[in-house]
């Protein structure tokens, strides 16, 4: 009897493989609990010090939690940032580029996967090479040619290659769209085709509404990417044009051209507080659709060999 | 009379290569014809005027820049640092990403809550958020500068060394910020291990350690190379890279200009290439020495 109960507490706590034990499963929760906050650790400094006012800032003995909300950090870095007129500019650079590039990648996923086409392993090792290419190196002439065109300093410079399939990262997302393509069955192609649908038709009825989930996670990934971006975006919409990354990136000459605050000096808990105002928009999307990031490269199956 | 229809073949490559022709089209403009002005830029003097541009072949001169004034020597400098900083971020960034997915893997409950914070800063990594976590000493945990690890590596490397290894540890927990997307890759690789592979070790006699090294690793080692590769190139393309930055300072810098920049970019292209080459071979081997199949 003894004996059957102690076996009975050895197998709780330890379980048939260790991994379903009790000491096991705490262990594990533990672990990564701790790893998280690790992990998490700037995030939550940021916050904690963006609530911050002064005599918190400088007083050592405040270290977590401030004595009080102050949230004027945040009114001055809404107007350094210029928050809400910055915000539309940058949604303009990063929306409209990321439905583009989502629509001519997904384009010519299909193209790969569906049709016989030759060159399509030449074609295949251009696509990767693209990735593999630092955009450094084509990017001075593209700024030449830019500027013949006259869009330089404007949207457009970033607009442009997104809408045909040379922005951010194009060729991962026509890696997704190939291989999401290439699972559909060609039963139903061919039956349309029987039908008497054309080509561009299945393409429509058929192809693309089978692919929304593919579409709304490249075009995730392509809008926080986008966001996300300063190096090209800096170099092509000049000195006075900002995203609010760009804002970010010179916040200190931002806060001494801003209006009203001349009184006032910079200080970090106003960076951070302006850092957490960037970060929100694409925080909130990660928190609405955060199954579609996080499942979606399982479910595009770009992880396939 | 009707005409005779394209034969299949020929009519699966017309509209295929319509299907395909934006992008073609795209890359010919935005990057093959870039690609090789920029090449021709790298060997001329690039004078911008009023009137547009001057460009003068000068062959290898600009290349001969680089190894010879103090913009060229700034610039070899920050890509020594990049070649060893990849050396250590490349194994840190795997390492924790395959810990992270090992553990995910499990049974649990929350396992959707702990997948999106891993994944968080992928969201949010931008270079001037990074930026400002790291000048106000939010990257890193406090205890490093605490145990005076900084100190310590100052004082034992040489100093070519130790600039770069410093920058990891002061900007440790951002490193790991690089491991979203490879954790979920690696998820990914675990998820098709047959749960019956374990079901078999386990009456085999093997225990949970066994089972680990014997089943669960091979498995992650074909996602190894692909994770590395992303994982150089994110870094590599990660906007607040002193080396890409040069680039871009140089191209409108007195002394410089855009030939001399065109030239420091292939020659970081040749760099990258080089360390991806090595990749390739190291864990290309890797991968197919026990991987499956």
């Amino acid at each position: 009897m003894k004996v059957a109960t102690k076996q009975k507490i050895k197998h709780i706590l330890l379980g048939k493989t260790l991994k379903d034990g009790l000491i096991g499963k705490t262990a594990l929760y533990l672990l990564l609990l701790i790893i998280g906050f690790v992990y998490l650790y700037p995030m939550i400094k940021m916050f904690t010090y963006s609530i911050k006012d002064l005599s918190d800032l400088v007083d050592p003995t405040v270290d977590w939690i401030p004595t009080k909300l102050y949230l004027d950090n945040y009114k001055t870095s809404w107007i350094v940032l210029n928050y809400g007129k910055t915000l539309l500019f940058s949604l303009s650079v990063t929306l409209v580029p990321a439905f583009l590039q989502t629509v001519t990648t997904s384009i010519t996923g299909y193209a790969l996967a569906k049709f016989k086409v030759k060159g399509k392993a030449i074609l295949f090792g251009i696509i990767l090479m693209t990735y593999l290419v630092p955009s450094q190196v084509y990017m001075i002439p593209r700024f030449v040619l830019f500027d013949k065109f006259g869009i330089l300093d404007s949207a457009w410079a970033i607009i442009f290659p997104a809408t045909f399939g040379q922005g951010l990262s194009s060729a991962i997302f026509i890696l997704i769209f190939y291989q999401f393509f290439r699972m559909q069955p060609h039963a139903l192609d061919e039956s349309a085709e029987i039908d008497g649908a054309n080509s561009y038709q299945i393409f429509m009825k058929i192809g693309v509404p089978l692919a929304l989930p593919a579409y709304l996670t490249a075009f995730l990934f392509s809008f926080v990417w986008y966001w996300n971006e300063t190096y090209i975006s800096s170099l092509f919409l000049g000195s006075d044009l900002f995203t609010l990354q760009l804002k970010l990136l010179n916040f200190s000459s931002q806060f001494s051209l801003a209006e009203g605050l001349s009184q006032q000096a910079v200080n970090e808990a106003i960076k951070y507080s302006a850092t957490i105002l960037i970060i929100l928009p694409v925080l909130l999307v990660y928190v609405i659709m955060q199954k579609w990031f996080v499942e979606g490269i399982d479910r595009t199956g770009v992880t396939g060999e | 009379m009707t005409k005779k229809p394209l034969k299949r073949a020929v009519r699966q490559n017309l509209i295929g290569w319509s299907f395909l022709s934006i992008w073609v089209i795209g890359f010919l403009i935005f990057t093959m014809i870039p690609l090789f002005t920029s090449l021709y830029y790298s060997m001329s003097k690039v004078v911008l005027s009023g009137e547009g541009i001057q460009v003068t072949f000068v062959w290898f001169d600009n290349y001969k820049q680089i190894f010879s004034s103090s913009e060229g020597f700034n610039f070899l400098q920050s890509v020594s640092d990049f070649a060893i900083e990849i050396l250590f971020k490349v194994p840190i960034i795997t390492v924790f990403a395959i810990i992270i997915a090992v553990m995910l893997n499990q049974d649990m409950k929350g396992r959707g809550f702990f997948r999106a914070i891993y994944f968080l800063p992928v969201i949010i990594a931008s270079g001037p958020v990074i930026n400002q976590l790291v000048y106000q000493g939010a990257a890193t945990i406090p205890l490093i500068e605490e145990m005076g690890i900084l100190d310590f590596i100052n004082n034992t490397f040489t100093e070519a060394l130790a600039r770069p290894i410093a920058n990891i540890f002061s900007e440790l927990i951002v490193i790991l910020w690089f491991s979203g997307v490879q954790i979920l890759l690696f998820i990914a690789a675990l998820q098709k291990i047959d749960r019956a592979t374990y079901e078999a070790a386990m009456i085999d006699g093997a225990g949970p350690w066994e089972s680990f090294w014997k089943i669960t690793i091979p498995a992650l080692k074909s996602m190894v190379l692909v994770s590395v590769i992303f994982t150089i190139i994110n870094l590599a393309t990660f906007s607040e890279n002193d080396a890409i930055q040069h680039i871009k300072t140089n191209m409108f810098a007195l002394e410089t200009g855009f030939g001399f920049s065109s030239a420091i970019a292939w020659l970081y292209f040749i760099a990258l290439a080089i360390i991806l080459g090595l990749s390739f071979l190291l864990f290309g081997a890797f991968a197919k020495e026990r991987g499956r199949r």
